[in-house]
């Protein structure tokens, strides 16, 4: 065990997905506020240096080539967007326990 | 992966991953520089390049995503000389000026008037959607079927257009080192360099650091163009509780006022201010059920279902989807949001917005909380305007939030999003997702920047102003990149007519000592984040609501002390932290630049947000801008009429003022 300064919050702004992420640091580069530096063994995903840095603008992700990453939001946001299905009533959040299948649908325009 | 996950896997330090030359020179040398690729700074780096003339860039972040405008933008305003708008540049610039008493930048808003809906077509050469291509929309009330153009807010008027933006960052980027602009990166400019190093003299280039290696940039050019968007940091400061939510990221901390305020430019409206909607407990933009600005006109119900209606400027509430997106009066026009023009705003230019009596009715019982947006009960092409279209190009929206919400099974067409449950009474300008209520009582200023002549000419010689900040008043993507490309553009007629000069070694080596103190100062213990608290924490104090001289010059006094004490202790472990304490300090001069300005103006000023406890009438002596700079001889301040652009040299008439100034020819 080491002796680390607690976490910072957010803790975990982005997620890499292991089976696709190649440490190509795209991610890296495209970051405006450096919250990640490579990682020192080549082909390893980066590491999230400054949390607390991250100001969610969702840059890293789309510049990923291999769609290895997500934009994880705060708990205390995964918590206040909740929805309602107006059928049933039933209540959902961002980060719930049993998700619902994703909405596949796109966005308008050709971008 | 994160920080602790790497060292309690390996049990090592991750080593500073580049290589760090603190204080190594590099001269770059150019025609004109542009201090702030965001997209200001970018289109005024494409407008001078296709004069001819070279060009660098210096952006803190990467250009290709910096900036407040990085993360895309659905709304486009100014472009009001497109094909369907019944207003004119001098409609738009006149509404401006009345609905602020004057208090307002009204020659930039003519020339974004005029070359707004240029600038724009510019952008969909490029490669930006503007029009709906594929007939999605075909019909609709938003949508004019022949040019395929959709309009928001006011749908009579047609000057303010919904776009597909959520790309037109790396768009306008792309194009920029297309055409040739040489661009650096991840330097953050912390001074810029006069004519033999004097105050109020000629800008001959600028100086800044690299956040990753420490090395030190010297730029010179012949004309610098200033573009580094609005402030982050300077009255609020909790980032690890607030960057999911805020408008502005931590590189923008209005360090061109800074170096601007150094050199001796004056600068005016500095003593704006008024209730801060941002911070604290707030959400991340559009996460909630609500229906400001990207959500207008969307549906709101209650707890049971129960519909809660718009009204209009007068509180008259609206039945039909048509009136929400009109002007309560006859003939005039619906001026929208995110413009700087939000406060105050006169009935006739207001946007309507949820039933002002609604907190009422909840007391009374009539409505249940919690309320909800409605997406199920719109009709299909007004749900997918508001969510496939706007939601999902809106800045901060693609990932964070349009992707978020689908991946876990978000869909508008069965769901209904949750507003926050708050005091539905307070909620101005309906952004629920500020968390108004939920926000402690706190105070901000930051609408302030250079005084410019018709040229956007700073009162330095050779520096320009563009975009959000640099020019006093402004707010949106369409404002800053039509004056980034009209700056862009006079910077590049300036560096034709004029020789480069040689910056003064002096200077370079003072604002070096500076910038290095952080990594050479033996036992330095304060790091950027304390430093910026302190900030933060003095300027809510004593600029806040709550002035008077004596508490105006306590301030002074104690920015002061913190820059003399603290401020040189300062310590930083790698270049990354360096910028970051660089900045915090230079967040020191900016205080005092907003304190000085305040102390100058002796009159309570409603349309400023300014009140002075000593002063607390509304002089009519004091119907002025008042300018403020500082030189050797300390701080000056002046009065300057509010119309300025319109009297002494200039003529009268906004028209005429812009076809003799702005350079049409070869354009
Ligand atoms: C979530 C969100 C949604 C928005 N939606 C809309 C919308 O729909 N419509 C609209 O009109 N507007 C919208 N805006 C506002 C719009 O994005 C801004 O008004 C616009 O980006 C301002 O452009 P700018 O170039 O002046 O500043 P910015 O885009 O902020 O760029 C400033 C640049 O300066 C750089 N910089 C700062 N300091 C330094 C330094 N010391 N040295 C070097 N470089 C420096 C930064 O890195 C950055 O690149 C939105 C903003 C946000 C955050
Ligand atoms: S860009 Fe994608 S693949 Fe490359 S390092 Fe980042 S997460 Fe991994
Ligand atoms: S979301 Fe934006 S700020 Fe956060 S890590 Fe990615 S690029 Fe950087």
């Amino acid at each position: 065990m080491y002796s680390l300064p607690s976490l910072a919050a957010p803790c975990k702004v982005l997620e890499f997905d292991k089976d696709k992420c190649v440490g190509c640091n795209a991610c890296v580069n495209t970051c405006p506020c450096d919250v990640m530096i490579p990682n020192p063994e080549p082909g390893e995903e980066p590491i999230v240096l400054y949390a607390e840095e991250c100001w969610f603008c969702g840059g890293c992700v789309e510049e990923c080539p291999h769609k290895a990453l997500t934009l994880v939001p705060p708990a205390k946001q995964r918590l206040s967007t909740i929805w309602v299905r107006k059928s049933t009533g039933k209540e959902y959040r961002m980060g719930m326990k049993d998700p619902l299948p994703p909405n596949t649908r796109k966005p308008s325009g050709r971008t | 992966m994160n920080w602790h996950t790497y060292v309690n896997k390996t049990g090592k330090v991750p080593k500073w991953p580049y290589p760090v030359n603190y204080g190594k020179e590099n001269i770059i040398t150019s025609d004109v520089l542009i201090v702030g690729g965001g997209v200001a700074g970018c289109r005024a780096a494409i407008a001078a390049r296709q004069r001819g003339v070279s060009v660098v860039v210096a952006d803190r972040g990467f250009s290709k995503r910096s900036g407040s405008g990085g993360a895309g933008v659905d709304h486009w305003h100014g472009a009001v000389k497109n094909p369907c708008s019944k207003v004119t540049p001098k409609m738009y610039s006149e509404a401006a000026m009345e609905t602020t008493d004057g208090y307002t930048n009204g020659l930039a808003r003519y020339i974004i008037g005029s070359e707004g809906w240029d600038a724009l077509q510019e952008v969909e050469e490029w490669g930006v959607q503007i029009r709906d291509l594929d007939d999605e929309f075909k019909g609709s009330i938003f949508r004019d079927d022949e040019t395929k153009l959709m309009f928001a807010y006011d749908i009579e008027n047609k000057h303010c257009l919904r776009i597909y933006g959520y790309n037109i960052k790396p768009v306008v980027d792309a194009k920029m080192r297309e055409l040739g602009c040489e661009v650096y990166d991840r330097v953050c400019v912390t001074g810029l360099l006069t004519e033999d190093g004097r105050p109020g003299a000629r800008v001959v280039g600028a100086v800044g650091v690299n956040d990753r290696t420490g090395e030190f940039y010297i730029f010179k050019a012949k004309a610098v163009v200033v573009s580094t968007g609005h402030t982050n940091r300077l009255f609020n400061f909790a980032p690890e509780m607030t960057e999911s939510q805020s408008m502005t990221n931590l590189n923008q901390t209005s360090m061109g006022h800074v170096i601007g305020w150094r050199a001796g430019a004056e600068l005016i409206m500095m003593e704006q201010s008024g209730p801060n909607v941002l911070s604290g407990m707030g959400y991340a933009p559009y996460s909630t059920g609500n229906d400001d600005n990207t959500y207008q006109g969307s549906r709101i119900v209650d707890k049971d279902g129960r519909e809660v209606h718009y009204a209009d400027a007068e509180g008259n509430l609206i039945y039909d989807e048509e009136g929400i997106f009109k002007s309560s009066e006859e003939g005039s026009f619906v001026i929208g949001h995110g413009i700087a023009l939000d406060h105050g705003i006169m009935p006739k230019y207001k946007i309507s917005g949820t039933d002002p009596d609604l907190w009422s009715k909840v007391q009374s019982g009539e409505y249940q909380m919690p309320f909800y947006t409605d997406f199920p009960g719109m009709s299909d092409t007004s749900r997918d305007i508001i969510f496939q279209l706007m939601l999902a190009h809106e800045g901060k929206c693609r990932v964070p939030i349009y992707e978020n919400l689908t991946k876990w099974g978000f869909d508008p067409a069965q769901d209904m999003l949750q507003y926050p449950v708050s005091d539905y009474g307070k909620l101005p300008l309906n952004c629920s997702w500020c968390g108004t209520d939920k926000t402690p009582d706190n105070w901000r200023g930051g609408e302030g920047g250079f005084l410019t002549d018709w040229r956007l000419q700073t009162t330095l010689p050779g520096l320009f102003a563009a975009g959000c900040g640099p020019l006093p008043s402004q707010g949106c993507h369409g404002e800053s990149q039509t004056a980034g490309r009209y700056s862009g553009r006079q910077a590049a007629v300036f560096a034709e007519a004029h020789d480069a000069l040689e910056p003064s070694r002096a200077q370079i080596e003072r604002e070096k000592a500076r910038c290095y103190a952080p990594v050479s100062t033996e036992g330095g213990d304060i790091g950027w984040k304390e430093l910026n608290y302190a900030v933060a924490r003095l300027m809510q104090d004593y600029c806040g609501e709550y002035k008077t001289e004596h508490t105006l010059d306590m301030g002074i006094r104690r920015l002061k002390d913190l820059w003399d004490t603290e401020g040189q202790r300062m310590y930083a472990g790698n270049p990354h932290e360096l910028v970051r304490a660089i900045e915090s300090l230079s967040l020191i001069e900016l205080g005092l630049a907003h304190l000085e300005a305040s102390k100058a103006r002796k009159s309570s000023c409603p349309i400023l947000g300014f009140s002075r406890v000593d002063y607390p009438e509304v002089s009519d002596d004091w119907h002025c801008w008042v300018a403020v700079s500082q030189d050797e001889g300390g701080v000056k301040a002046r009065k300057v009429p509010v119309d300025y652009y319109l009297q002494g040299e200039y003529s009268g008439d906004l028209e005429e003022n812009y076809r003799k100034y702005a350079e049409l020819e070869g354009k």
